[in-house]
């Protein structure tokens, strides 16, 4: 079983300086990160015209299905999956075993710059996801849920 | 498994449609898709063959409303029910907070929903999960059909352990928000346990 994915403040915002930054030094449109169970962790860039909850279901389902894949040849996972458009180009790579990096880019770049900036703020984003599961783990990090009652659900139903 | 995001002040759940092929699951997103509000639902997103069978999986984002000022969402995906598919059903199992089995009510289903059942519980094994101790629901679909087999029969085969359970009829939506709801209240309640 996975541990329970939690984001906090701090950590958002470190994440979001990391990605801003790798999309300022790799040319990029968009970049996107994305948890192994297709939940939106972080977007920067145009992406007022993407609908990005899709995103990172397809992205993650993208990234199951390859990692089904390498399973069945033998290879642990594909670390690293490119799909090339006609105008934009799609480079997606699991960062530290848990987290989905995607970088949407265009001709003003190139795949080598991209995998280049990628693999820097791959590293950096490591050490923030290494420190968010450390303080997850800490007791009495417990549930802002555990205080909920049958009302509050009762709630959410009757609207 | 679900997300917290004290960031954004969200919380993220997974609800898995689970059955044999043809059952309704797709059906029961469909109808939720057509019927929610459109601030409350995102695109459907439906991994299909040409003939319409689920070849990946359907995708449906909800958001439900506020509990303790966390928006509450919740990821409905359906699993092919195709035998053949099931490195994919095993796939889309992966973080799953909660399961709706969708059995087929018709007599000459029983065995393929019987098969899905013990499929369910050795895929979620393999990952670690049970499935006597995960939120997890059963809806009797196809109740409008003629040759829809008694509940009682149903019940002896798919429910030993006396589950909550729905008859459904879902093109007409008959038992769909029901269900929901149910699963829905069930992970919510799980998470109060804080695990
Ligand atoms: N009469 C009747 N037909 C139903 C009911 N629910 C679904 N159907 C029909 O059954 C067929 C299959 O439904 P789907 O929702 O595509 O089945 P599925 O479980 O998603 O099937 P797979 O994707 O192959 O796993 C469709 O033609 C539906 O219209 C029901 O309650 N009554
Ligand atoms: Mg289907």
């Amino acid at each position: 079983m996975q541990p329970q994915m939690v984001m906090y403040d701090e950590e958002f915002q470190q994440i979001s300086l990391v990605c801003e930054r790798l999309a300022k030094e790799a040319n990029a449109k968009v970049v996107f990160l994305v948890d192994k169970n297709g939940q939106l962790i972080a977007s920067i860039g145009a992406t007022e015209n993407i609908d990005t909850t899709s995103l990172a279901s397809l992205t993650a389902g993208n990234i199951a299905a390859t990692g089904g894949l390498a399973k069945l040849i033998g290879e642990k996972e594909f670390s690293i999956l490119f799909h090339e458009g006609e105008r934009d180009n799609l480079h997606i790579s699991i960062v530290g075993g848990r987290v989905i990096l995607v970088v949407i880019f265009d001709t003003r770049s190139s795949l080598g710059l991209v995998r280049l900036r990628v693999k820097k703020a791959s590293d950096e984003l490591n050490k923030i996801f290494d420190g968010l599961m450390k303080k997850v783990q800490v007791p009495g990090a417990g549930s802002p849920f555990a205080e909920i009652t049958d009302d509050d659900i009762d709630n959410l139903f009757s609207e | 498994m679900s997300f917290i995001n004290y960031s954004s002040r969200e919380i993220n759940c997974k609800i898995v449609y689970y059955g044999p092929g043809l059952c309704g699951k797709t059906t029961n997103l469909q109808y939720i898709y057509a019927n929610t509000n459109q601030q409350a639902k995102g695109k459907m997103i439906s991994l299909a063959t040409e003939t319409e069978r689920t070849l990946f999986f359907d995708f449906l984002p909800l958001s439900l409303g506020e509990i303790r000022g966390f928006k509450t969402r919740f990821h409905l995906y359906t699993v092919p029910g195709q035998v053949f598919y099931d490195a994919s059903r095993k796939l889309i199992l992966k973080g799953v907070d909660g399961v709706v089995f969708v059995a087929d009510s018709q007599m000459e289903r029983m065995e393929a929903n019987d098969e899905s059942m013990m499929n369910l519980r050795s895929n979620l094994q393999e990952q670690g999960y049970d499935l006597d101790k995960i939120p997890f629901v059963i809806q009797y679909n196809k109740r409008d059909l003629p040759n829809a087999a008694p509940m009682e029969e149903l019940q002896a085969m798919l429910n030993p352990r006396n589950i909550p359970y729905f008859e459904a009829v879902a093109p007409k939506g008959e038992g769909v928000y029901e269900t929901l709801k149910a699963i829905a209240r069930l992970i919510l309640t799980e998470l109060r346990k804080g695990t």
